[in-house]
């Protein structure tokens, strides 16, 4: 029997078992995709809210402004990309003033920390390429930007550094309600290859969580996948701005943020489309179009420098606002559901919430050899030269660039391969080293990158996928076909 | 970490690279060497295994490692020390001094400088990805730009699919088009967002019309399906304003999309030396002598400006290798007199390299290249300067994807100077409607 | 009497060239702008001839394949078949550009040459 068997690996899953790891418990996380981080979580905005915007009293309000608390120190402990560049949100006309105001009310009654409002002046002194049009703004110093990517893996790596086992490419297909001899609840969690019991189920199956949620409880939830969409450009463009813009919403529509982000790219983004299923992350023209010309409506030029588009996921739950805590009628089966916008941000408070719930029930011990810190991957990039010598010094392999617009080396690959839960996909080197994610998206070093996956796992190149499941890069050799 | 220090170091060991450092060991520089961050000499060419390069610099049609080593030889003939396998990741400027700074690092030196008195940038050009374009659907694999598939089929022999859509008909699009199908692949046709190819026609014809590949000009992909891998591709044809047309969508089933759809020079270095930057070339703005507004740096081949041709990259590195000789050996030394002729481009002309002409440190002739932003029939083109008309060439056909030049002739500019009181003169570049 | 349209591609400018053919015999070239023109279609609707250039694999080699070409011109309706008989063919590094990897291909009377060096592994 399993402790607590936690669905998803996304942010909120891999913060739920980062906190349930200090404890003596027999956790295991499941996750239908080769990675941790392969769902809503690796496609968002990575902005640390600061809280102004969820309603007094949600529990969006207060896991936001938690979160963002915390983040500031887990991403020192936890050694993840974070940079607290504040955000601005603004005014475009004249009629949005009443609508600053009242964030501003609302943000201080959620009790973040900082807030107040820049007139014009101001505005164009802390951002110059602001647009004209902005006629003041709600200055929210406490916001950031995150890398999601890093910051998820860092979670699930520490999680795992103190116990708990990831299991992926593991897809549940039936939670069932059970009673022991001693008249205990637990539950069956059947996957495609195995049958789990366990005392706890935590669900932060982002998009699907409505589906576990009601496999087991007669009071049901809806959730409705949003599609987000974003453009991100060049690092040539990304020092346009230097806070996070959001645009205070108005008659033509909700508006989208132009940031810069942690790694010093720009982005824009999110449109809120409905989405054609729980798997639909594709972009579509029009939305694409939307990002571009909405975006451009905060700045005076947004450059045309976009290097790649993508969409993510929202799980909306009908009821608005997250669901977090047991179900009424299914003892020991936690939800974490409906973790839409801002989820990113809330995840490490719901973490220590959801671990809270889990030690009230189980009363478990705590570890004593808990490890509390994670070192993240050398960058080559990042470093000062007197750091890259004793790297190189240390392991050749630090010498030798694979992508060479984001100067990550082989050195950085193959720890990013072979370090606690290990990427065993193209993708998963990407999100864990930034190979592949710069102006020339991997043409270059994909195929360095796939030589160094097959080696290490001891594969063939032609069975390195990008993220599993039939993704497939190499189709044979040449004049095979004749 | 170990310095070292030279006269004069070339970043780049490709065609560019190779060419520039030949000219200056022939000028008499010996204290020089290539970077090279490949394991080989040759940069791309060594995985352009079709033929058609060489015909104007050796007046026989080779393959691209056929071209790339005949310059290896003279490299070696003239002993050039070349390091491989080392990435430069910095560039500087000491003011002071005048000397350049590269930052490298390779497996067997660790990390190392090198103090440079002059530095010739050949670092070539990288492919635009998909981003640029904006194309919308799923990101699944089986997306590869052109020159990533060519370096799988050619250099490691894998076939990265083997039912291909193209789109983008540059010249290494179309030159996978055949590579694709000589090597088993089907190729289902290449689409093209422009009412033209960008292409050479030799290759219109050579790779897609031989093989009975459509060339489908002014469609475009507008949608991509598959999550996991390429299932298909929507491709509708585009209007006037480059928007597809509703009701023209066609769905392609294939497993592949290779994009050409152009190339951007690979500056990274340039920017971080602080080099003053062609917004339209996406490389450095140079002066006559292939010379960045950094003393002592020159730029030439793809990273300055992406030429179709490498016998064009060939030549105008050798003019940089020769200047960047002439500046460390102090030979031909003219008095800047300060008098400088700016380049003006218009009327369909897009950009000139040189941008600057310094008319004291001409040779007796200059060769500015440029390109149209258009497809022009029957025009003229015309120079110039300070208003007189230097030149009318009538020509049939100019086309963004060839790559013009007019040689100025020094004697001539002269002529039209002297004698002026204003040190700053006007070039003016254009293409005229015929009278 | 028979029409052929051809591309030129002997310059940049690209003429359309008609041809017209009485029983394969060139009766008439038009649509070019120079001799040239006028040569490459000829030979172009009688006998047209292209460079294979291709891969064979490599034994023992820093790669493994290796570039090659038809050292000289094969008929157009041969290039299919050129690659094809080289899908049977490797070669062993070391291998200098110019050295002979297969001789007479496919029937043409033409060898297949290498147009890289390769050293052994």
């Amino acid at each position: 029997m399993k402790d607590v068997t936690i669905i998803g690996a996304g942010v909120v899953g891999c913060a739920i078992a980062r906190e349930l790891s200090r404890y003596d418990l027999d956790v295991v996380v499941l996750e239908k995709e080769t990675d941790v981080c392969e769902g809503t979580s690796k496609a968002n905005s990575g902005i640390v809210h600061s809280g102004y915007d969820a309603k007094p009293g949600t529990l969006k309000a207060r896991f936001n402004v938690e979160g963002n608390r915390l983040i500031h120190d887990l991403s020192r402990k936890l050694d993840f990309p974070f940079k607290e560049n504040g955000s601005l949100i603004l005014a475009l006309e004249e009629e949005g003033r009443a609508g600053i105001e009242e964030l501003l009310e609302r943000g201080n009654k959620n009790g973040v920390p900082g807030l107040r409002i820049v007139e014009k002046e101001e505005l164009r002194q802390m951002e110059p390429n602001v647009s004209e049009n902005a006629v003041c703004a709600l200055y929210a110093p406490t916001g950031g930007v995150v890398c999601p990517f890093n910051m998820t893996i860092a979670f699930a790596e520490n999680a795992a550094d103190n116990g708990v086992v990831f299991s992926f490419d593991t897809e549940v297909k039936s939670v069932e309600k059970k009673t022991d001899e001693n008249g205990a609840v637990y539950y069956t969690v059947k996957t495609s290859d195995s049958s789990i019991d366990t005392r706890i189920v935590v669900n932060a199956a982002g998009v699907y969580s409505d589906v576990f949620h009601n496999m087991v409880s007669g009071k049901k939830l809806s959730i409705t996948p949003r599609k987000g969409q974003y453009c991100l450009m060049d690092k040539n463009a990304g020092s346009l701005v230097s806070h996070t813009l959001f645009q205070l919403p108005t008659k033509a529509g909700k508006g989208v943020l132009v940031t810069p982000t942690v790694h010093g790219n720009l982005m824009c983004g999110p449109t809120a489309d409905p989405a054609d299923g729980p798997e639909d992350t594709s972009t579509t023209d029009e939305g694409l179009n939307t990002v571009l010309s909405r975006g451009a409506l905060s700045v005076t030029s947004l450059p045309r420098m976009t290097i790649t588009s993508f969409a993510g996921l929202r799980a909306h739950e009908e009821g608005g606002d997250f669901v977090i805590g047991e179900a009424e009628d299914a003892p020991g089966f936690i939800d974490a559901a409906g973790i839409e916008s801002p989820g990113l941000t809330a995840a490490p408070a719901i973490g220590v919430h959801i671990a809270g719930l889990v030690k009230d029930m189980l009363k478990p011990s705590e570890k004593k050899d808990f490890i509390s810190t994670r070192k993240g991957i050398p960058s080559i990039a990042l470093a000062t030269d007197e750091e890259r010598a004793a790297l190189i010094k240390e392991d050749p392999a630090y010498s030798k660039v694979v992508c060479r617009c984001e100067l990550v080396t082989e050195g950085e690959i193959r720890n990013a391969i072979t370090r606690t839960l290990g990427a065993t996909t193209v993708d998963g080197v990407k999100r864990r080293t930034r190979a592949g994610m710069g102006r020339c998206q991997a043409g270059f070093c994909l195929a360095r990158t796939i030589p160094i996956l097959a080696e290490l796992l001891g594969k063939s190149e032609e069975e390195i996928e990008k993220s599993g499941h039939g993704s497939y890069y190499l189709d044979g050799e040449i004049k095979d076909s004749f | 970490m170990a310095e070292i220090k030279k006269d004069l170091v070339i970043i780049g060991g490709g065609p560019a690279g190779l060419s520039a450092a030949v000219s200056a060991a022939e000028e008499g520089v010996k204290d020089l060497l290539i970077i090279e961050r490949d394991v080989r000499l040759g940069g791309i060419l060594n995985q352009c295994i079709h033929n058609g390069f060489g015909l104007h610099t050796f007046k026989e049609e080779l393959t691209g490692p056929e071209y790339a080593d005949r310059y290896i030889q003279m490299a070696q003939k003239a002993q050039i020390p070349f390091m491989l396998d080392t990435m430069v990741i910095d560039l500087s400027y000491d003011e002071s001094t005048g000397d350049k700074i590269v930052t490298a690092m390779n497996k067997t030196e660790g990390l190392f400088t090198v103090r440079a008195s002059a530095v010739i940038l050949a670092m070539g050009c990288r492919e635009r990805p998909r981003g640029a374009l904006n194309i919308a659907g799923y990101r699944p694999s089986g997306i590869y730009s052109a020159g990533t598939a060519q370096y799988y089929v050619n250099m490691e022999g894998r076939m990265p699919g083997k039912k291909v859509v193209i789109l983008g008909s540059g010249d290494i699009g179309l030159i996978m088009a055949r590579r694709m199908t000589y090597e088993g692949a089907k190729v289902l046709c290449v689409a093209e967002l422009q009412p033209y190819s960008g292409g050479l026609k030799r290759n219109i014809v050579q790779c897609l019309d031989d093989f009975g590949i459509p060339l489908l000009l002014s469609h475009t992909v507008v949608d991509i399906k598959g999550k996991r891998r390429v299932e298909g591709v929507t491709i509708a044809e585009v209007d006037e304003n480059k928007k597809p047309i509703p009701g023209t969508e066609e769905f392609y089933e294939c497993d592949t999309l290779l994009l050409s759809c152009g190339l951007i020079p690979e500056n990274e270095l340039t920017n971080k030396l602080g080099a003053k930057m062609n917004p339209v070339t996406g490389g450095a703005s140079v002066n006559e002598s292939l010379e960045t507004d950094i003393p002592g740096v020159y730029a030439c081949g793809n990273v300055l400006h992406v030429h179709d041709l490498v016998d064009y990259v060939s030549g105008e590195a050798a003019v940089a290798g020769k200047n960047a000789a002439n500046r460390i050996l102090g030979k031909n030394a003219a008095e800047n007199d300060g008098t400088v002729i700016n380049i003006k481009t218009e009327n369909g002309v897009r950009y000139s390299v040189p941008s600057v002409v310094r008319p004291a440190f001409m040779s007796d002739t200059l060769t500015v290249r440029f390109r149209v932003g258009n497809e022009y029939r029957d025009k003229n083109l015309s120079v110039y300067l300070d208003g007189v008309q230097l030149m009318k060439l009538p020509k049939r056909v100019m086309a963004p994807g060839e790559m013009e030049q007019i040689i100025l002739v020094k004697s001539k500019v002269l002529e039209i100077i002297s004698g002026k009181e204003s040190e700053e003169h006007e070039l003016i570049i254009r293409v005229e409607d015929k009278e | 009497m028979e029409t052929r349209e051809l591309t030129c591609i002997r310059c940049p400018i690209g003429c359309h060239i008609t041809v017209e053919l009485d029983n394969g015999e060139v009766k008439s070239i038009s649509g070019n702008s120079c001799p040239r023109g006028e040569e490459y279609a000829a030979s172009e609707v009688t006998h047209p001839e292209r460079i294979v250039t291709s891969l064979v694999t490599l034994e023992g080699g820093e790669r493994p394949v290796v570039s090659v070409k038809t050292a000289g011109n094969v008929p157009k309706e041969k290039m299919m078949d050129v690659v094809g008989a080289l899908k049977e063919v490797s070669a062993r590094a070391p291998v200098n550009i110019g050295d002979v990897i297969v001789k007479d291909i496919a029937g043409t009377g033409v060898d297949i040459v290498a147009t890289s060096a390769v050293p052994a592994k």
